[in-house]
C-alpha cells in the first residue's frame, strides 16, 4: 500500500519537509460520494522522527494533517468510523493502532492539538463532530449509525447532542489507542481498566524535555543576570570575579531547574505530600542542601540559596500541573492562592539578601 | 496518583440520574460507578474537573466547573485579567 504523510498546508516549512497528501478522489464507487483520503497503518520514519520532535520542542505547534475523512485499509460499509484530532501525532497513534483493520477515519480541525487538550478548549466539540459527520455525507457512507469517539474527547462532546442532529451514536472507545482491538473484539465494551488514564514513570518522563526547556531559557537569563552583579564592583564589572563568584550561583541555579523540572515529576507519586509546590520545595531543599555542603557558600550566599532555589524548584515544580493527568482546576487554584505569596515575598527577601552581600564584599557595610 | 482533597467543584444530583451510565463511560478517574439503577459518587476526590461527565449527561444530573489544572495557565488567567487559557499555541509555555 503506498504510504501518505499528510500535513496540514497552513504550516509551510512543514510542508516543505513532508509530502503532502493530495485529497485523493476515491473512484466513483457506488453511494460514496465523500471525499477520502487513504492512509496507511504503518509509521515511516519520518513519522517517528516527528513523534521525537515533538517531545522535545515547539514542532509540536505546527505539527498537522489535513482534517476530513481517511481511510485505513479497506472499509466498507459495514466498517467501523474513528474520529480524531488533526494534531499528526494523535492521528498517527490511531492510524497505527487500526493496523490490520479496516475503518474509517473521521478527523476533526482542532488546530493542530490533541484530542483531551482540544476538548478543553473546545475545537475538539459536539459541533465540529456534526459539521464533519454532515460534510462526510457518512449517512451514504456507512449503512450502520456508530460512531467511535475518543473518550478522552468527551470534556466536550455532548453524545446525545451528536445523535439527536445527526442519528449517529457515540461509542467512546478506550483512552489508549492500543486497547482499541480488544475494544472492539469485547462488542464495543472497554474494561475499567481501559477506560482510566495513567500516569507511569515513563508518561511523566517523555513529558520532561518540555519542562526543562523552557526552564532553561529563563535559566540562561538568570546565569547572564547573576555574572553580571556578581562581577560588578565600584571599578565596573570584572570578567573574572563574575565568573569566579557566580559559580555557585550557576551550579545552584541549574540544581534548582533540575529538581523541580526533571527529579520531581519523575519521583512524583513517591515524593511526600499532595502538593505540587511542596514536593518541589521539598525535592529542592534536599538537593541544594546537599549542594551547599559540597560547595560551602560564604554566608550570606548560604542563606540566599537555601531561601530561593528550593522556592524555585518548587515554581517550576507547580508548572508540571499542567502536563498532569489528574490535577483538577479547583486544586491548582488553591495551591497558587497559598505559594504565589510565598513566592513573592521569597523573591523580594533574596534580593535584599543580594545587596547585603553585593555592599558587604564592597566594604560599605 | 491523586491530588488534593475535598476541592473539587463536582456535584451529583441522583434525583435527575436516569441511570445511563453515560458519566460511569466517559470519567477517566473512574469518579462514578452504576448502582443498580443510578450512577453513585465512587470516589470524588479523584475528580480532574475535564467537565466530561457533565458534558455528557442529558438530564443536568452532574454539575462541576470545568477548566485547566495547569499553573501555567492560571496565573497567566491571572496576569491578563482573563479566563485561564492553555497556551498550547505558544511556544514558551509547556501546558499541555
Amino acid at each position: 500500500m503506498k504510504i501518505i504523510s499528510c500535513c496540514s498546508p497552513q504550516h509551510k516549512e512543514i510542508s516543505d519537509n513532508l509530502p503532502c497528501c493530495p485529497k485523493q478522489e476515491m473512484p466513483e464507487r457506488e453511494l460514496v460520494p465523500s471525499i477520502v483520503s487513504k492512509v496507511s497503518a504503518e509509521w515511516t520514519w519520518r513519522d517517528y522522527l516527528g513523534q521525537i520532535r515533538c517531545r522535545i520542542s515547539s514542532f509540536r505547534n505546527s505539527y498537522a494533517v489535513k482534517p476530513g475523512f481517511y481511510a485505513v485499509g479497506s472499509p466498507d460499509r459495514e466498517s467501523d468510523i474513528f474520529v480524531s484530532a488533526n494534531y499528526k501525532l494523535s492521528f498517527d497513534i490511531l492510524r497505527r493502532a487500526l493496523k490490520g483493520l479496516n475503518a474509517w477515519l473521521l478527523v476533526l480541525d482542532t488546530k493542530g492539538i490533541n484530542v483531551w487538550c482540544a476538548a478543553g478548549k473546545g475545537t475538539f466539540g459536539t459541533e465540529e463532530l456534526i459539521k464533519r459527520i454532515v460534510e462526510s455525507r457518512l449517512e451514504k457512507v456507512v449503512n450502520h449509525r456508530r460512531i467511535i469517539a475518543p473518550q478522552l474527547g468527551a470534556p466536550c462532546i455532548a453524545a446525545y447532542i451528536v445523535q439527536q442532529k445527526t442519528g449517529f451514536r457515540i461509542s467512546y472507545g478506550p483512552v489508549d489507542a492500543w486497547d482499541i482491538r480488544q475494544y472492539l473484539e469485547a462488542g464495543y465494551k472497554a474494561t475499567e481498566d481501559m477506560r482510566r488514564v495513567k500516569f507511569t514513570v515513563w508518561d511523566r518522563l517523555v513529558l520532561t524535555p518540555m519542562e526543562m526547556i523552557p526552564a532553561l531559557k529563563i535559566y540562561a537569563i538568570y546565569a547572564a543576570l547573576m555574572f553580571f552583579i556578581m562581577g560588578l564592583k565600584p571599578s565596573g564589572i570584572i570578567f573574572k570575579d563574575g565568573l569566579a563568584d557566580g559559580l555557585p550561583f550557576f551550579i545552584l541555579g541549574f540544581l534548582a531547574v533540575l529538581s523541580g523540572a526533571l527529579i520531581t515529576p519523575l519521583l512524583l507519586p513517591f515524593i511526600p505530600f499532595r502538593s505540587f509546590a511542596i514536593k518541589g520545595w521539598l525535592v529542592g531543599s534536599m538537593v541544594i542542601l546537599i549542594a551547599i555542603k559540597y560547595i560551602s557558600p560564604a554566608m550570606p550566599v548560604a542563606a540566599f540559596s537555601l531561601l530561593f532555589f528550593p522556592l524555585a524548584s518548587s515554581y517550576i515544580a507547580l508548572q508540571f500541573t499542567g502536563s498532569t493527568t489528574f490535577t483538577s482546576m479547583s486544586g491548582v487554584k488553591k495551591e497558587i492562592r497559598f505559594a504565589m505569596p510565598v513566592y513573592i515575598s521569597a523573591a523580594f527577601i533574596s534580593i535584599v539578601l543580594l545587596v547585603f552581600f553585593k555592599l558587604n564584599q564592597w566594604g560599605v557595610l | 496518583m491523586r491530588y488534593l482533597e475535598n476541592v473539587t467543584s463536582l456535584e451529583f444530583f441522583s434525583d435527575k440520574c436516569t441511570g445511563c451510565g453515560r458519566c460511569v463511560e466517559v470519567c477517566p478517574h473512574a469518579v462514578f460507578i452504576m448502582n443498580t439503577r443510578k450512577a453513585a459518587l465512587r470516589d470524588k476526590d479523584m475528580c480532574m474537573e475535564c467537565g466530561a461527565c457533565t458534558r455528557n449527561c442529558a438530564f443536568g444530573a452532574i454539575t462541576v466547573n470545568a477548566g485547566v489544572g495547569c499553573a501555567a495557565a492560571l496565573i497567566n488567567g491571572i496576569i491578563a485579567g482573563s479566563e485561564p487559557s492553555c497556551g498550547c499555541g505558544d511556544t514558551s509555555n509547556a501546558c499541555c
